[in-house]
């Protein structure tokens, strides 16, 4: 079962500006991540225009898909490793299970990866009897919660250290402490039994490279790499948009997506995985399987506007600079994505009218595209969303959001089309003001929906004379 | 010396209805430079508005009373980054698919400039004698900022303002939260980012804040207003028309 809460955006957000503790740990998150991202691009080599280069790169790659994919299967066949691709979030779990029960798989130990929360990885084979656990701290102390991850690369940004010692204390049995390498400890030694116990390792992609047939994952904790060396089968899961052409712009994404990420130069732990382990090596699983995955990407694919989108490579920089993910936190958008990202992704995915409110609840600052490492121009698809749900659309089975927002909207254009009904609108609008509370030029309550402004604010009235009119008292 | 090009203005809506003041302020500006303005009276608005809800061809509709309106100018000149960046960003995607009128929306975007960005820019000016005893901060609006590039300019023409002491407050890129029917829709994260705008105000010490948009500026009096706080709000014209 896949979770989709895209309709509460607006309750979820009212909730995580409540608390405190989040508030607190999104602000200072955001001030050491986005500003320290900006600086590492500054530092490039290359210079900061690297990210225009990267940005063609991934849309080269992304309208040449259809052979990255080939080479890459083709590639990781020739070393024994076996590819899949699933159309369907469905078809790459069946997959997987169908492999898991093959070996009898008991128990999973799995590397941090959004592609499986994205497809309700977990939750399909913990219902299918399987036990699947998380090795990603972060992740660990989620899974512990029962609840999924707000942060793309900091999952657990919402907990504080209280709260894991409560979590520690009440599911590892281990006396409260509130001391981060003291329950640091806890989950290693808890999870060192799992890594050892896993007849599964699974883990996702951070990127793919086509001429080398390889994926790369990509870790500070060294979990992924433990996950996907130590159980007998690996089983890795990549969005089909995640391939690259060459080893040389493999290395350009490579050194990108750990600036955009982290803030970092390299990440601690990097694994280049081509299939399983050879006669020869001694160490590695003796299966490997790649399930590539489309669930609606061929869709965002074969649409121009929105093509853009997969050159993204899921690195949260955006995360890490937007206003609103600051304030709201990454719960509220309701699926495995959020932040700018989910905000334009999640609707492709999950339908545009069901995500409305994140392509809607968005202020179009701009900040998103200037920290992205690839430049991705998501102000631009954002506002392509709100067009889409304008009008309707039926490519994408969009149906009109508001048909009163239409019309008042065309009634807007009607008015402004001629200056004298703009005027006289807006003498209406003066004489309308007269029954609204306020004082000294300032209105305190407005009407209807226009309320959701002066719950909180207040507003300047509207001016007895417009600047046009004291232009032409000027002017006589 | 030759008499400069004359400008003409065009004064956002949310200027003319709601904050005449600035627009005459602006008036004022180039009258100081004596710089001839002109205003034609048949503009309203850019169309943004329906632009950034999604409204298309209502957009469109205000594009071509725009273009109609300005296309004869020599330079236009708006005290707004917002309507700026609709004419010279927007304008064309909006037409991509009508070539002719997307020649007129280019010619037209060429020659819309930015308060600021024509002083210094085009003008080459930064001192205009002006005078305000206060503490200055100044909030950088987001697509002045990132759509048109303008970040200098206000700040150069800040610091020649006499009397004035001018102080950065933490984050000034960072969104007001106004957003346009955002400000409406979201209320509440809307009000937690204006909160967070002003209280970054007031650690700056200054005693007055000064930005290039009336949107986030509407937005961060409405705030200011509602919790009694001693902070002014001006629009960068009424500071430098002093």
């Amino acid at each position: 079962m896949v979770l989709i809460n895209t309709e509460k955006y607006i309750a979820e957000a009212k909730e995580a500006m409540k608390d405190s503790n989040l508030q607190k740990a999104l602000s200072s998150f955001q001030h050491r991540i986005g500003p320290a991202t900006a600086a590492t691009y500054q530092k490039l080599p290359e210079g900061p225009e690297l990210r225009l280069k990267a940005h063609d790169m991934r849309m080269r790659a992304i309208e040449n898909l259809d052979v990255l994919l080939e080479v890459l299967a083709d590639n990781i066949h020739r070393r024994g490793g076996r590819v899949f691709f699933a159309a369907t979030a469905k078809e790459a779990v069946d997959y997987c299970l169908q492999v898991a029960h093959q070996h009898r798989v008991k128990k999973i130990v799995k590397g941090k990866s959004m592609v499986t929360e994205e497809i309700g990885f977990n939750e399909a084979l913990i219902a299918a009897g399987i036990e699947v656990t998380e090795t990603d701290l972060g992740e660990y102390i989620i899974q512990l919660a029962r609840e999924h991850p707000s942060h793309i690369i900091a999952p657990a940004i919402h907990k504080t250290r209280k709260d894991i010692g409560r979590l520690f204390a009440d599911k590892l049995g281990i006396p409260y402490t509130d001391d981060p390498p003291t329950l640091t400890q806890a989950a290693r030694k808890a999870l060192r039994a799992k890594f050892m116990a896993a007849d599964m390792g699974v883990s996702g992609c951070n990127l793919a490279c086509a001429e080398t047939g390889h994926i790369t994952t990509v870790s500070n904790e060294g979990n992924i790499r433990m996950s996907t060396t130590l159980p007998p089968i690996h089983v890795a899961f990549m969005g089909m948009e995640r391939v690259v052409a060459s080893l040389e712009e493999h290395d350009i994404l490579f050194r990108l997506l750990a600036r955009g990420a982290a803030a970092q130069n390299m990440a601690g732990y990097v694994s280049y995985v081509g299939g399983p382990a050879t006669s020869d090596q001694s160490d590695g699983p003796q299966e490997f399987h790649l399930i590539i995955i489309d669930n609606g990407r061929s869709r965002i694919l074969a649409d121009v506007e929105f093509r853009e989108m997969l050159c993204c490579i899921r690195c949260a920089a955006c995360l890490n600079v937007c206003p609103v993910y600051g304030k709201i936190g990454g719960h509220a958008y309701g699926f495995a994505y959020s932040g700018p990202v989910g905000a334009v992704v999640t609707p492709l995915l999950v339908g545009i009218n069901r995500a409305k409110d994140l392509c809607q609840g968005e202020t179009l600052c701009g900040a998103c595209q200037d920290a992205c490492p690839v430049n991705i121009d998501i102000p631009r698809m954002l506002l392509a969303l709100r067009a889409k749900l304008a009008d309707g659309d039926k490519d994408w089975n969009v149906v009109r959001n508001s048909l009163a927002e239409k019309v008042a909207f065309q009634f807007w254009a009607w008015v402004i089309s001629k200056r004298a009904r703009y005027d006289r609108f807006l003498q209406l609008g003066y004489l309308a003001q007269k029954w609204m509370p306020g004082a000294d030029g300032m209105i305190s309550r407005l009407p209807l929906a226009l309320h959701g402004w002066t719950r909180s604010r207040d507003i300047k009235s509207v001016a007895k004379a417009s600047f046009k009119k004291r232009w032409q008292n000027r002017q006589s | 010396m030759p008499k400069p090009q004359p400008v003409t203005l065009f004064i956002q809506c949310l200027v003319d209805g709601l904050y005449p003041e600035v627009a005459e302020a602006v008036v004022q500006v180039f009258k100081k430079l004596n710089i001839d303005v002109d205003y034609p009276l048949d503009q309203t608005c850019c169309g943004q508005p329906a632009f950034n809800a999604g409204y298309r061809q209502e957009a469109k509709t205000a594009a071509r009373h725009f273009i109609e309106i300005f296309e004869k100018s020599h330079a236009i000149v708006c005290p707004s980054g917002s309507c700026v960046s609709m004419v010279r960003r927007h304008y064309e995607e909006l037409f991509a698919k009508e070539p002719r009128w997307q020649a007129r929306a280019d010619a037209v975007a060429a020659k819309t400039y930015e308060l600021t960005e024509y002083l210094v820019d085009v003008l080459g000016v930064t001192d205009l004698g002006a005078r305000y005893d206060g503490t200055v901060t100044y909030h950088d609006s987001c697509h002045l900022l990132r759509v048109i590039g303008v970040q200098q300019q206000p700040r150069q023409l800040i610091r020649y303002v006499k009397n004035t002491q001018f102080v950065e407050m933490p984050d000034s890129d960072q969104c007001c939260g106004f957003g346009g029917s955002f400000a409406f829709k979201y209320g509440d994260i809307s009000t937690a980012m204006v909160a967070e705008k002003v209280k970054n105000i007031q650690t700056s010490g200054a005693d007055t804040v000064v930005g290039c948009d009336m949107g986030c500026l509407m937005n961060i009096q409405g705030y200011i207003n509602r919790n009694n706080l001693p902070i002014k709000t001006l629009h960068i014209a009424q500071l430098l028309s002093g």
